[in-house]
Formats: C-alpha cells, sequence, structure tokens
C-alpha cells in the first residue's frame, strides 16, 4: 500500500475531483458543492473568487477537513499529492492540518490563541510539525516574525496576540501558517476585514513567501482585485459550482463565461470607462440583474441561466460542464460548438 | 429613468421558497421552533408531563373527583386511607387519605391550582417589572442605568427565598388585619420582587445590543420617541431570552412558593398549595403515613422538572449558536 | 468653496469628542486620567441641493461619525451644522425639517427590524410624519416604494429574512425614501454587499438621484465606488478632511500624500503591471493621535515642521488640502 503512493512527478500537489458537499436541513438537504474539480500545482497560487454562498469558503474547509457540522462531504476525491485525505481519520487529517497544508482565516483572532505569546505559538507549532528543539524553535520564530515585517522581532516574539494591530496580527497569522513549511497554505478571505492600505501590504507579503518557499496557495476571496495582483490562476464560482477557471489575466481580460463577464463589468474602478459625463461621475455600472439562487432553490441545468443574458433553451435544461473556451475552461454551453451555432442561428 | 422598472425582474430567483401561510399559527408551526420541538424528545415528554400537570391543576374543580374543601364531603372515618397498592386501599382514594380523611389525588390537584396560579403570576410580575427596568437602564443608559443596576447587583448577592420571605414578613406584617385574604397576593408580590434583578439583567444586555443596531437608528432619525422605539423596536426583539428565563423562573416561584409554605409562612392551611400539603404531611412520615407527604412532594418535583427541562429545551432552541 | 449661493447641508469647524475612559469607579481607584477620543476633528464642508459629496478614509477617521452628526444621531462636541440654514438641532425639533433627511445604513442583516413585515418597516416614516392617514393610502404609498426599488409591493407581506442582501438593502432605501426626503446620508451603503449586487443598488441611488433630485452624503471606504457616485470628494484621516475637493480632480490630481497612498492601495484590475508601492505603516490609535500632522508618521514627503505643527488648509485651484508639504511645494525625493 505504502509503496503505491509513492508521489510520481506528473501528480498535482492538491486534486480535487467532484467534491459535493450536502447540507441536510429540515427543508431537504441542501447541494453546497456540486461536483467541484480544480487542481493546485506544486508552488502555484489558485485565487477562488465568488459571491458570498458561492461556496468557496466551504470548499477550502472541505480540504482541511473542517467542514462545520452539520456539513459532510457527500462525493467526490481530495487528494493530496496522490493521496486520498477526505477519508482520513481525524488524528491523521490533523497531522496533515499544519504540517503539510496550512490555513489562513479572515478573523486572525479566530487563530491566535490569547493566552499565549506569539513566540510560543510559533515555536510549539514548529516543534510539533518540524520537531526542532526548543532553543532552535525559538531563533526560527524571531526569524519568522522578521520575515512577515513585524518591527523589532527580537522584542515582539514575547508578546501577547492582543498588544498586535489588525494587520500586525495578520501577519503573524501568515508567519504561523507558514513557518511548518506547508506544501500548500489555504488563505480565507485573509484581507477582508483589513483596511484598504493594510490590504496592499498583506497580499504582497503573502505573494512574496508563497514564492520564496515554494508554498502552493488557494486564495479564497471575494475581491478580484486581490486575485489579480496575487493569483497566477483563477476559479470562478457560482452557486456551489466552478463556472470558470483558467490563467488570471486571461479571465480578467477576456472572461469567457457570461457570468464572469458581468461580475467584472460591474466592478467600479477608478479609470473608469468611455462615457463619463461632463458633471465628472462616470457612466452606469454593467449590472448583472437578479441575484445568485439559494441553495434550495438552484434551477435545473446551469445555475446561472435566470440571470443570463446570452441563455438558449439548453442552458434551462443540461447542467455544462467546464469546457475550453478559449484560453480558459468555462462551464457554459455556449462553447460547445454544435450548440453555440444553434443558439446563434 | 427605465431602471428600476427593470429591476422588477431582479427580484428573486424563481421558486424560493414555497408560499407561506401568513398567519401567526401556521407560522409557529412553520417555524424553525416547532420543528426543534418535535425533534426533541426530552422536550416533548416534559412538554406533555407539564401539559397534565397544569391541566390537571388549571380544572380541579371540574377533572378532581372529589373536593377536598367541600367540608360537608369530608368523613374523619376516611382518615389516613393509604394509596391503591396497598392493603386498605379504596379506588375511590387513589392516591390515598390524609389526616382529616381528604382526597390525595384532588388536594394534589387543587394545591397544584394554587401553585401554579402564585407560580405563573409571581413570574409575570416579575417579568413586567424586569423588563421596564432593563428597557429603561439599557436604552436611558447614563447614572440612571448605573443606579438600578447597582440596585439588582445587590438583591443579586441575597438569594432570592431569602428576599421573599423578608418581603413576606414585613407586607404581612403591615397587613396584619387583612392576613388571610391577601396573603396570596402577598406571596405573589414577595416572589416577584425576589425574581425581578435577573430578567431586568438579561433585558438590559440584550437592549444594549438592540440599540445599536441600524434598525433602533432608522427610528431615531425619522425622530421615533424613545418610549416608542423601547416598546415596538427593541421589545419584540428582546423577548427570546425573557422566555427562557420565564419558562426556568416558573419552576423557581413555584418551589419558592412551596419552600414558603412548607415554612409555614406561605399560604394558610385553608388554601393549601403543594408546599402546604407536604408541610401538613411531613408530621405524619414516620408514623407510617408517608404518602400525605410524599405524594405532594413528587407533584411538585415532576411539576418543576418537567417546566424546567422545558426552559432547558427553550434556551438552546433559540440560541443562534447551537443551531 | 465657491458653490452655489444657498447650500443644502453645511457643516462649520464641526468636532465630535467621546469619552472613551473606564468606569468612574475603576478612574478612582486606579487614579487614571480621563481619556477622549476625538472621532471629528474640525470638519467643514457644505452641500448644495442634487449633489453628491462623499467622505471616503479608513477605518476608524471619523467617517461614521460625520454621518451620524449630520442627521441628528449625535450632537457635535463644538461647530456647526445647518440645515436648510437653520441650525440642525432646530431642524431636527422641528418634524416639517426632519422629515426631509433620512440616512441609509450599511449592513442590511441589522437595519430592518426582523419581527416587523416590510410594509411596516417602509410605513413607519410615513406613519411617523402623518403624511398619509387612511390604511389604503398608506398601503398604495408602500407598494409604489416597493416598485420604485425594484420590488414587488407583494413582499410588503414578508419579513426582512426572506430576502438577499442586496434587496433588503432595496428595502432600506424603500423606507429612507418614504418620507420623501431631499437630503439622504448613506452610511457605507454597500460594503456589506457583493459586486454584482452592489451594481445593482448605485445604479439605482443614481437613478433615484436624479429622478427626485436627491442630495447625498455619501460615506464609503472604497474609492472606486466613491468615484461612480460623488461631484465633490472629501478624504478623511484620523478625524480631520485632509483634502476636499471635486471629484474629478482629486482622482486626478491628488494633492495630499494621503490621498496618493490610497489611491495606490487599490488593487489594480487592468493588469497593466503597474508597479505599487504598497502602504507603510498603519493607522495610528486616535485615542493618542501623533503631534503635529496626524499623517507624517507614515508620510513620505514629512519633515521637522510636519511632526510639530498642524497644518492648516490651502486652497489650491479648487481644492482645500491641510498639508505643509503641498503648501510648500515640496515634492517626493
Amino acid at each position: 500500500m505504502a509503496l503505491l503512493e509513492v508521489p510520481l512527478l506528473e501528480v498535482p500537489l492538491l486534486e480535487v475531483e467532484d467534491l459535493s458537499v450536502e447540507f441536510p436541513t429540515r427543508r431537504g438537504v441542501l447541494k453546497a458543492l456540486d461536483r467541484v474539480s480544480f487542481t493546485i500545482e506544486t508552488g502555484e497560487v489558485l485565487g477562488v473568487v465568488g459571491e458570498s454562498g458561492a461556496g468557496k469558503s466551504l470548499t477550502g474547509a472541505a480540504i482541511i477537513g473542517l467542514l462545520e457540522r452539520p456539513g459532510r462531504i457527500a462525493g467526490g476525491r481530495i487528494l493530496l499529492s496522490g493521496r486520498r485525505i477526505d477519508n482520513l481519520p481525524q488524528d491523521e487529517l490533523r497531522r496533515i492540518r499544519g504540517r503539510r497544508i496550512g490555513a489562513i482565516f479572515q478573523d486572525p483572532l479566530t487563530t491566535l490563541n490569547p493566552l499565549y505569546t506569539v513566540g510560543r505559538q510559533l515555536a510549539e507549532t514548529m516543534q510539533v510539525h518540524l520537531g526542532l528543539p526548543d532553543a532552535e524553535a525559538r531563533r526560527r520564530a524571531v526569524s519568522w516574525l522578521e520575515q512577515v515585517g513585524i518591527p523589532a522581532p527580537a522584542e515582539r516574539v514575547g508578546a501577547y496576540p492582543h498588544e498586535f494591530s489588525g494587520g500586525m496580527r495578520q501577519r503573524v497569522v501568515i508567519a504561523l501558517a507558514l513557518c511548518a513549511e506547508p506544501e500548500l497554505v489555504i488563505a480565507d478571505e485573509p484581507t477582508t476585514a483589513l483596511d484598504v492600505s493594510i490590504q496592499a501590504q498583506i497580499i504582497t507579503l503573502l505573494r512574496r513567501l508563497a514564492r520564496e518557499h515554494g508554498t502552493a496557495v488557494m486564495l479564497i476571496t471575494h475581491d478580484m482585485g486581490v486575485i489579480a495582483e496575487t493569483a497566477d490562476r483563477v476559479a470562478v464560482m457560482y452557486a456551489g459550482r466552478i463556472v470558470e477557471l483558467g490563467p488570471v489575466q486571461r479571465v480578467i481580460r477576456h472572461p469567457a463565461h457570461p457570468y464572469t463577464e458581468g461580475l467584472m463589468a460591474s466592478i467600479p474602478t477608478l479609470e473608469g470607462r468611455p462615457g463619463g459625463r461632463p458633471g465628472g461621475r462616470l457612466c452606469r455600472l454593467r449590472q448583472i440583474e437578479g441575484a445568485m439562487p439559494r441553495l434550495s432553490a438552484i434551477p435545473p441545468g446551469c445555475p446561472f441561466s435566470p440571470r443570463c443574458p446570452k441563455v438558449f433553451a439548453r442552458c434551462t435544461e443540461v447542467r455544462p460542464e467546464l469546457m475550453a473556451a478559449g484560453e480558459t475552461e468555462a462551464a457554459c454551453w455556449l462553447y460547445a460548438p454544435a450548440l453555440a451555432e444553434a443558439a446563434h442561428g | 429613468m427605465s431602471a428600476p422598472a427593470q429591476n422588477a425582474s431582479t427580484r428573486h430567483a424563481p421558486a424560493q421558497i414555497p408560499a407561506r401561510a401568513p398567519g401567526p399559527i401556521g407560522r409557529f408551526l412553520d417555524s424553525d421552533l416547532w420543528y426543534n420541538f418535535r425533534r426533541s424528545p426530552t422536550a416533548m415528554i416534559a412538554g406533555a408531563v407539564a401539559l397534565v400537570c397544569v391541566i390537571g391543576s388549571l380544572f380541579a374543580s371540574w377533572l378532581a373527583p372529589h373536593d377536598p374543601f367541600n367540608l360537608a364531603s369530608l368523613s374523619l372515618s376516611n382518615s389516613f386511607i393509604p394509596p391503591v397498592p396497598l392493603k386498605g386501599s379504596q379506588w375511590t382514594f387513589p392516591l390515598g387519605t390524609d389526616d382529616q380523611g381528604r382526597d390525595m389525588l384532588s388536594a394534589i390537584m387543587y394545591g397544584g391550582r394554587i401553585s401554579l396560579i402564585v407560580g405563573f403570576s409571581s413570574v409575570l410580575f416579575a417579568t413586567v417589572v424586569g423588563i421596564g427596568i432593563g428597557l429603561i437602564s439599557g436604552y436611558g443608559g447614563g447614572t440612571l442605568d448605573a443606579v438600578l443596576m447597582r440596585i439588582a447587583d445587590v438583591q443579586l448577592t441575597f438569594p432570592a427565598i431569602l428576599i421573599a420571605l423578608v418581603v413576606d414578613g414585613i407586607v404581612s406584617a403591615a397587613l396584619h388585619q387583612l392576613h388571610e385574604v391577601t396573603e396570596i397576593y402577598v406571596i405573589i408580590f414577595a416572589i416577584g420582587i425576589s425574581n425581578w434583578p435577573q430578567f431586568a439583567r438579561t433585558v438590559r444586555g440584550s437592549t444594549l445590543v438592540e440599540r445599536n443596531k441600524e434598525y433602533v437608528m432608522a427610528a431615531r432619525v425619522i425622530g421615533i420617541s424613545g418610549p416608542r422605539i423601547m416598546l415596538t423596536h427593541i421589545l419584540p426583539n428582546v423577548l427570546g431570552p425573557v422566555l427562557v428565563i420565564a419558562t426556568i423562573n416558573l419552576a423557581v416561584a413555584i418551589v419558592t412558593e412551596a419552600t414558603l409554605s412548607f415554612l409555614g409562612v406561605g399560604l394558610p392551611p385553608t388554601d393549601p398549595s403543594l408546599g402546604t400539603l407536604i408541610n401538613n404531611g411531613n408530621s405524619y412520615l414516620f408514623s407510617g403515613q408517608w404518602w400525605i407527604t410524599v405524594f405532594p412532594g413528587a407533584a411538585l418535583v415532576i411539576m418543576v422538572l418537567s417546566i424546567n427541562l422545558l426552559g432547558d429545551w427553550l434556551r438552546d432552541a433559540l440560541n443562534p449558536r447551537l443551531n | 468653496m465657491a458653490d452655489s449661493p444657498a447650500p443644502l447641508f453645511e457643516a462649520e469647524h464641526v468636532t465630535r469628542v467621546f469619552d472613551v475612559s473606564g468606569p468612574w469607579l475603576q478612574r478612582i481607584t486606579s487614579g487614571e486620567k480621563r481619556r477622549s477620543l476625538r472621532a471629528v476633528d474640525d470638519v467643514s464642508f457644505s452641500m448644495s441641493k442634487g449633489t453628491t459629496l462623499s467622505l471616503v478614509g479608513e477605518s476608524g477617521c471619523g467617517k461614521s461619525t460625520m454621518a451620524r452628526m449630520a442627521v441628528g444621531l449625535y450632537a457635535p462636541s463644538r461647530g456647526k451644522i445647518r440645515f436648510e440654514g437653520e441650525p440642525l438641532s432646530a431642524a431636527r425639533a422641528d418634524a416639517r425639517l426632519r422629515r426631509r433627511m433620512n440616512m441609509i445604513f450599511q449592513d442590511p442583516y441589522a437595519s430592518l427590524n426582523p419581527r416587523w413585515r416590510v410594509s411596516r418597516i417602509i410605513a413607519e416614516p410615513i406613519r411617523a410624519f402623518g403624511l398619509l392617514r387612511s390604511a389604503r393610502e398608506i398601503a398604495a404609498r408602500v407598494g409604489e416604494l416597493l416598485l420604485q426599488v425594484g420590488l414587488q409591493p407583494s413582499d410588503g407581506e414578508k419579513f426582512p429574512h426572506e430576502f438577499s442582501g442586496g434587496q433588503r438593502q432595496r428595502i432600506s432605501i424603500a423606507r429612507a425614501l418614504s418620507s420623501e426626503p431631499e437630503f439622504l446620508v448613506c452610511d457605507e451603503p454597500t460594503s456589506a454587499l457583493d459586486v454584482s449586487v452592489q451594481a445593482q443598488i448605485l445604479n439605482l441611488m443614481r437613478d433615484l438621484q436624479r429622478r427626485l433630485d436627491l442630495t447625498y452624503l455619501f460615506i464609503s471606504h472604497n474609492l472606486a465606488v466613491v468615484r461612480h457616485m460623488s461631484d465633490r470628494l472629501g478624504v478623511m484621516y484620523l478625524g480631520r478632511v485632509v483634502e476636499i475637493g471635486p471629484a474629478d480632480e482629486v482622482f486626478s490630481a491628488p494633492l495630499h500624500p494621503y490621498t496618493r497612498m490610497l489611491l495606490d492601495a487599490i488593487p489594480d484590475l487592468s493588469m497593466s503591471g503597474r508597479s505599487r508601492t504598497p502602504v507603510a505603516g498603519e493607522v495610528p490609535s486616535p485615542i493618542a493621535p501623533p503631534p503635529g500632522c496626524t499623517f507624517h508618521p507614515r508620510c513620505p514627503l514629512a519633515n521637522e515642521r510636519c511632526r510639530h505643527e498642524r497644518p492648516e488648509y490651502t486652497l489650491s485651484g479648487a481644492m482645500l488640502v491641510a498639508c505643509h508639504a503641498v503648501a510648500e511645494g515640496r515634492r517626493a525625493a
């Protein structure tokens, strides 16, 4: 058994195959994730973007085995270096979490223990996961604080979480997530709670450290701007499914899926678009009509079909899978050659 | 100009939630609370037991086999009849009789009625006082809040039963002449006054949270007056926790009343509550007539326990973090 | 500021100080001093009818406090606020004037009373001001308002929890409009919403402004959103407006180093590869702001004078800027 699991070179670091997550409720079972598939290569930054309720955080939680009850994985596989981790017992999963997969959450206070100094938390993490001797762990704790840009790290190593500001705390959390040298970090809205000017600092830091340590990052956010600055590839989620997946530049400049297109157009930008009126303000924003369906009422076929300006018969009947659409992949019948012709003709 | 018209289509994705019965009963039957209740065996059993207790007590004059207060129907020859399976028992008196030949079952039902009335009324009194003070304290803030809450704190440092004893003693002494008539009101007042701080503290805490919510600010912006905001906006939103405390407090109030009556400072023997009955039977406990005190005691335990379990369930069911 | 003659709303040297000292007993026993937080510090601006003034800044800059003062939820500690030329407290006491101002809030989940039906929520201002008397007229008006914000009259029968965040914000707007106001204070109205819904709400607000000649005081931390909404723009930092002027000019030629820093911090969606220098440092505690210009610890242009002397406003073109470097014509090295 063990012999067969030697990772082969061509195996991606993380492979998610047809992952489904369900929430049983009194009004029936809600499908929160519906056959989500993607891969993350070693050292790659994959952005996962979507509106609230699209399932992006759930995807992250499912991978690290922290799904909140009564949520449960209802199907599919999650493989880390070719080895299944979705069906591991809790204690084995706990060992992987932290050692091989690190996590950064939106609110740093949920990750940091208020009773211990940040130095102790860093050192303990390294002792547990890397088996470092005491002195070495403490030395590295200081070095990590320095790496994440905390001024006077040698003194701050003895400080408690509440003695740091919000931005500094998030830096400590990044250090904590990276210090066990995991291969993958799942960062769930790491900058959302921070001010704009601090957000930029944290994104830059996360990107730099990931590159330096060769860590892959799954960056979950609702903010396309953050993705644009950080990610190599991006997965756009809608109603529990991935609707578009591709290189970040491509997806942003030439979105294939009508949802991605609408999403991009509805983001207000500083540069503005042609047609700004002389009064100084820019033209109307493009808006996607309607709202994402609730999980209890996801329409058949393509979940975006009720809001889609390019909808045609097939869309409301059969669910589209991801298919090649220019240089990205989109789950949209427009890109099924035979059908698209029918739609336009 | 055309935008809002376009937006008409913006509404919900089709068929979000099935149409609901609009009435309050329909809404209750469709609520998470009712669903939760139906799924909790403890709550269902406690609810059923409590319902039996309440119906049995409130309708005692119709349901009870005898009228224990009708002196004409009492006969000393019926005294000390043991409960049913025992030797010498009679089916007319399933739980036996006491020293005066009263049917225990009927006495318990009538006593339970008094206990429940005292419990409900005192909790109602404590709730009204507590909600009023809590709302004013939480919404008004400042010195008034500080003073009211310190009073509540001081009172909370003494056991409620002690407060009730003292209040009962003082008021009874003041109303000495009218004692027989007023005693039940005095007891209600004494128990109620001993319990208001819990309500006030809870309501104040919830009010502090609600006061800073934006819907309250929206009302303030258009100039809605403070009292009106408290009553129409804040009050309905703080009633959840109040309901939980009220339920648990009902059990406590019944026990407090029983304790007072047992100690002989509560209701007079002419108007016996469960506590009075227990007290009454206490003297026969060691002479072999255990049923005179054990059955009222068991009734008290069952009633209080079922109400308490209901309260516990309610607290969990209304706690958003556990759902 | 060369605005049209009669401004609808004016703030003059408005300051608001909050007492943040510990409880009285604790102060006495531990010998702590009283501590105060100057949330808004000497802010002046005026707005003419039918325009939008936006206030932007990071958390703790005092923009929300200013918004709440503008509708009388807080009283200024110093300075004057005038509505239609009347002092705000007098205007608030007069129902006819109070009716003409209203507010839209940030959190669509907290801004609607969860126990009230939507129709009652929207009708509250109508009833409070006695605009309409009969139940039938009120119901008709509520239906009209719901249509106006893109919902259905039948939605009035529902409770807030049956709606999504964007729909709730529409209900919030309908409520704000129901008193037929002219002046609306919008405190981060879209920051809790998803982008695609944000676009709907921003468009709706602009359509309504044009149609009903509304005046907006628009509060936001998002410069791109503000860009879309504003005629004039004020940038706040630690309670002060550090730069204020026509929105176009602030965006095309920002003067204050903080404004430039904020503009630089916005992630670049066009992927033009423009190199960004992340802003250094964090906002200091407003309880103990730095002396002199409060921005000097983060400012690339700071010198000795900035560290000691508080900058006053200088007029540069149509813009008012509180910065020594701009006044002296200092530039980045």
